[in-house]
């Protein structure tokens, strides 16, 4: 549907307000990112740092790692966190997708009691478990490692992309896919050929929201890892922290940093969420 | 190809199975196949740490090593309600639950229309939109204790200069738990507004043609179009955002600790006090139950409201 | 189904595996690795052992690098792995880990001992201690990790808070520092320093809902002459000293004395905030004094000074915050373990250390070369360090403690009096103390 023009300029209004609220509070994390670390503390906020520096940017590239240089285990950490949120990604979208078209399209017994028990998981806070699964992972000889983590991580996020995928499906107009299997194809064909490329906008919200769900993760990563073997970012950053001393700078650059790879990934895949039902089969 | 008009009753006219066919052992086990390797990947890892915490929680555990623990059955559940100190910390999570979920809703479906409209730039709008919920949740923490400081904070520093005067955003034990909302509908509204942008995206635009040939204005058609077909999407961002909120345990470490006066205390963070600090694992595996049928209730309000099926996800 | 298969009189590691056996792959794996209860094994005195320690305050980990490496060398057959973490996740990664026994050696809080060595995650040392030791060591050290007269490990990181001040700020309000002896003069001092207009809070201290609020309770409480507890082990701080305490810390917010901003503030908070120049005075653990007084971090480097911590009516013990290292009760090569932490706690390496931790050994306050590490915080450590005051020594100390940080904080916003306020973290904790 065309607004019309007073629509949109609205639209353009809100756009920039959102953007605004959006970028003051980052805009200030950028500045104290590159602030002297007693302008952070100064009684009279800066808005602009007196003596601009680049220092804690500088040692998190070039530190050397595996020590007590905390900015250099960062860098590591994001190399960790990549591996393991995207591996996490891939597995449970894949198995997510296939249970989730299960769920929304196919009627079998016991299917409510089965996305019951998915979706409990999933409500459980990973405190109850953080014990007894660290006990399974030593036994694994999994503690500190990405293999680790992803194992864990992905049971949290299936069930979650199973529920959002299945959700997406039951959205989606049946009726395509009973006509490709009028036109021959089976089922699994009718999901690969025609179900997938439709549901593109959100496998690609399921795979954005279940990779910064691993990327977020704290408390199990926080447990199960103790060196740069892998720790993960937002430990990492924790550990900006220590027992006394901290320096909000380093966290601020860290959190810049970090935002990074989603952002790419949310650019590089936006193309995709507008894509599908609009404009794909449905105008064809 | 052509698709059939959806009707008004949105998404329900559309799943597929007819509640009136017979099961099909061909499509049952197609099912099962498709089912077993996400069975596999959650409940291979879960199914022991799951089964001894509801095991735990029927004994007075207060070590983490095994050992012989007095058998105490649903003594653990019953103490969570003669607790005083649970109470309180009910309030403040279902209080944090209902008004960031709400507030990310609302927020969220302005954002998406925002996103989905033809705007020139579309694509630096949606990159902009999706940077809260990059910032991982411990940096957006320390960011927001930070801004919320009385005393070095850049929000005093905007509230003086706008002549609203300075304030402790952090010192009063209310006052701190809706400032660690605004924190939160702040790197999450982004997820409710991807999510529901998706949902926009499943909306054929022939009806708002239809829509506007019958004469519907824009907010007509929100109401009468958007909304009804967004139902499904706004289920499920409701569900699993009342989930992660009721959960809420990071942020509030970060940001407050709990504080002031344990006024931002939530069932989270007190169970994580009750089964970590105080090693009583017993009553943490009893708190942590309870919040999962407490989530299930919630959830099957919204979806009761929502008039979706008894679980959304299933017709 | 748990009823059924867990024996009715406990739950036993063999009764929830049969409960659990086959269901999942993690139970299998659990089953197959978990090698029996919790006894531990002294071991050759050879081979592998793991160690635990925490990133950044006290020794650094390069620090503990080089000591490993000096024991590496004379100890070639023992293979020790060390890990860091931040305090704070210190606590809960041994709570986590006992079960899976992954460490030998652990790092422990003085608010610890009793918690971990009564649940037998911590062993009892007591019959691996010198006699020696016990004179050799400053008594408040020697607290850090004993419990009902058994030792659960080897004090090693020793801590206690001081009074630190701007004298630059005090110069300008025309105040003599000598008054900030005594809690009396500090409060005096504060009032003068306030009308002078010099700073609108001149104090500043560590009152957020976190164990931190209780360090600082527990040194006024002390200079007060309250206790913890009474002899017979119930809560006694709702009477006498314990009041007086919460009702000068009301007092001092009452009057703008104190920074609001204390209530939502840590160690860390305090430090910006006077190193700031927003406050003249202030509360905190040694590390203070370096970061103060550094001009890349700090707006009032030079003009740093620091006191032991000023007088009550009834003395000035500084609040215990020290650290030990433990051995863990599930290794299998506790022999092995005890050589690693006597070789860390030994006097020779702590006083090679010292610019960064300070040993714990009495001697070594008169070696010209510790004092030289850090001359203007040594002669007073010599005197605070001899007189500590600790949080109450009890097997569910977090749990009295979480209580007490919530009422303190009720006192502290005026949301009851002092005295209710104490009275109900009392009768709360009461209860704690039977369970």
């Amino acid at each position: 549907m065309k607004p019309r023009r007073s629509q949109l300029a609205l639209l353009y209004v809100l756009a920039v307000v959102m953007s605004l609220v959006i970028l003051a509070p980052f805009a200030w994390l950028v500045i104290a990112s590159i602030s002297p670390a007693r302008d952070l503390i100064s009684a009279h906020p800066h808005w602009w740092p007196s003596h601009p520096t680049l220092s804690r940017y500088h040692s998190i590239f070039s530190g050397q790692a595996g020590g007590d240089d905390v900015a250099a285990n960062f860098r590591v950490a994001m190399g960790n966190s990549l591996v393991v949120a995207a591996g996490t990604t891939v597995i449970s979208l894949v198995v997510g997708t296939l249970g989730g078209y299960a769920f929304a399209r196919l009627r079998f017994r016991f299917r409510r009691s089965a996305l019951f028990a998915f979706l409990s998981v999933y409500m459980l806070p990973p405190i109850a478990l953080v014990i007894p699964l660290y006990l399974a992972l030593s036994n694994l000889g999994m503690l500190d490692t990405k293999r680790g983590l992803v194992l864990t991580y992905c049971s949290i996020v299936t069930p979650f992309c199973l529920w959002t995928m299945s959700n997406y499906f039951l959205s989606l107009p049946s009726e395509l896919e009973e006509a490709a299997r009028i036109d021959g194809c089976n089922r699994l064909q009718a999901l690969t050929r025609v179900v997938l490329p439709l549901a593109k906008p959100g496998l690609f919200a399921t795979a954005m929201f279940g990779f910064l769900l691993a990327w977020d993760e704290f408390l199990y990563s926080l447990t199960f890892t103790s060196t740069t073997n892998a720790k993960t970012i937002p430990v990492a950053i924790a550990e900006f922290t220590g027992k006394y001393s901290s320096d909000f700078g380093l966290i601020a650059a860290g959190g810049v940093l970090a935002a990074l790879p989603p952002v790419v990934l949310a650019l590089a895949s936006q193309r995709f969420i507008v894509s599908g039902l609009t404009a794909g089969s449905v105008k064809s | 190809m052509t698709v059939q008009q959806p009707t008004r009753r949105g998404a329900a006219a559309r799943t597929a199975p007819g509640r009136g066919r017979r099961v099909s052992a061909g499509e049952a086990r197609f099912a099962l196949a498709l089912l077993i390797p996400a069975a596999v990947v959650v409940f291979g890892v879960v199914l022991y740490p799951v089964v001894r915490t509801l095991v735990v929680s029927f004994f007075d555990v207060d070590s983490p090593l095994p050992g012989s623990y007095p058998f105490v059955g649903f003594r653990n559940y019953a103490r969570v309600f003669h607790d005083p100190r649970f109470y309180p910390v009910l309030g403040h999570t279902l209080y944090f639950t209902l008004v960031s979920t709400a507030l990310e809703l609302v927020l969220g479906v302005v954002m998406a229309l925002i996103l989905n409209a033809p705007l020139r730039l579309r694509w630096f709008w949606r990159s902009v939109a999706v940077m809260p919920w990059a910032l991982p949740t411990i940096v957006n923490g320390a960011l927001w204790r930070l801004m919320d400081n009385g005393q070095y904070g850049v929000l005093n520093a905007v509230t003086t200069s706008l002549g609203l005067g300075a304030h402790q955003w952090l010192g009063s034990p209310f006052l701190a738990l809706n400032m660690v909302i605004v924190a939160d509908v702040w790197k999450n509204t982004s997820i409710v507004a991807f999510f529901l942008l998706a949902g926009l995206q499943t909306i054929p635009s022939d009806l708002y043609e239809a829509a506007r040939v019958d004469g519907a204005g824009a907010v007509r058609a929100f109401f009468r179009i958007t909304v009804p077909m967004l139902v499904p999407s706004i289920a499920v961002v409701l569900i699993l955002r009342t989930i992660e909120a009721f959960k809420v345990f990071d942020i509030i470490y970060v940001m407050t600790g709990g504080g002031p006066a344990s006024g931002t205390q939530t069932v989270a963070f007190y169970t994580y006090l009750q089964a970590f600090s105080n090693q009583l694992f017993g009553y943490g595996a009893a708190l942590s139950y309870l919040v999962v049928l407490a989530i299930l209730a919630l959830a099957l309000g919204y979806l009761r409201i929502l008039r979706q099926g008894a679980l959304a996800g299933v017709q | 189904m748990d009823e059924q298969v867990v024996p009715a009189q406990g739950l036993t590691r063999r009764g929830f595996l049969h409960a659990t056996g086959g269901l999942g792959l993690t139970a299998v794996l659990a089953a197959c690795g978990a090698n029996g209860g919790s006894s531990g094994g002294k071991g050759s005195g050879k081979g592998p052992i793991r160690a635990l320690f925490m990133k950044q305050a006290g020794y650094s980990e390069d620090d503990i690098a080089k000591m490993t490496a000096e024991f590496q060398k004379a100890n070639p057959d023992i293979k020790v792995t060390t890990d860091f973490v931040a305090y704070e996740a210190l606590h809960d990664k041994i709570v986590a880990a006992a079960p899976a026994h992954t460490y030998d050696v652990v790092l422990i809080d003085v608010i610890w001992p009793a918690e971990f060595g009564l649940r037998h995650i911590v062993a009892d040392v007591s019959s691996r201690w010198p006699a020696s030791w016990k004179s050799e060591m400053l008594p408040g050290a020697i607290a850090t990790t004993e419990y009902k007269n058994v030792f659960y490990g080897v004090p090693w990181i020793l801590d206690t808070k001081y009074l630190f001040f701007n004298d630059d700020h005090l110069t300008r309000a025309g105040v003599d520092p000598a008054q900030l002896d005594t809690w009396d003069g500090v409060i005096t001092a504060a009032k003068a320093i306030k009308k002078s207009g010099v700073t609108q809070y001149p104090l500043v201290w560590s009152w957020q809902q976190a164990e931190a609020l209780i360090c600082d309770y527990a040194q006024l409480l002390g200079a007060f002459g309250g206790s913890f507890v009474d002899s017979s082990g119930k809560p006694a701080f709702h009477n006498g000293g314990g009041v007086q305490a919460l009702e000068f810390m009301r007092q001092s917010i009452v009057d703008g004395l104190t920074n609001p901003g204390s209530t939502q503030s840590l160690e860390e908070d305090v430090r910006k905030i006077f190193s700031s120049g927003q406050a003249s005075a202030a509360l905190n653990w040694t590390y203070m004094y370096g970061l103060a007084d550094d001009p890349k971090q700090s707006q009032v480097a030079g003009h740093v000074k620091v006191l032991q911590t000023p007088a009550g009516p009834a003395g000035r013990p500084g609040v215990n915050g020290s650290m030990g290292l433990a051995v863990s009760a599930q290794s299998q090569n506790q022999d092995a373990a005890w050589k690693y932490v006597s070789y860390l706690t030994s006097q020779p390496v702590q006083n090679k250390f010292a610019l960064s931790s300070l040993p714990v050994w009495k001697t070594s306050y008169d070696d010209p070369a510790v004092v030289k590490t850090n001359p203007a915080v040594v002669p007073q450590a010599k005197k605070q360090l001899a007189d500590m005051i600790l949080r109450p020594q009890v097997k569910n100390y977090n749990a009295i403690s979480q209580v007490l940080q919530a009422e303190l904080q009720n006192g502290l916003l005026g949301k009851k009096s002092p005295q209710q306020a104490l009275n109900d973290a009392a009768d709360q904790a009461g209860s704690l103390l039977n369970s």
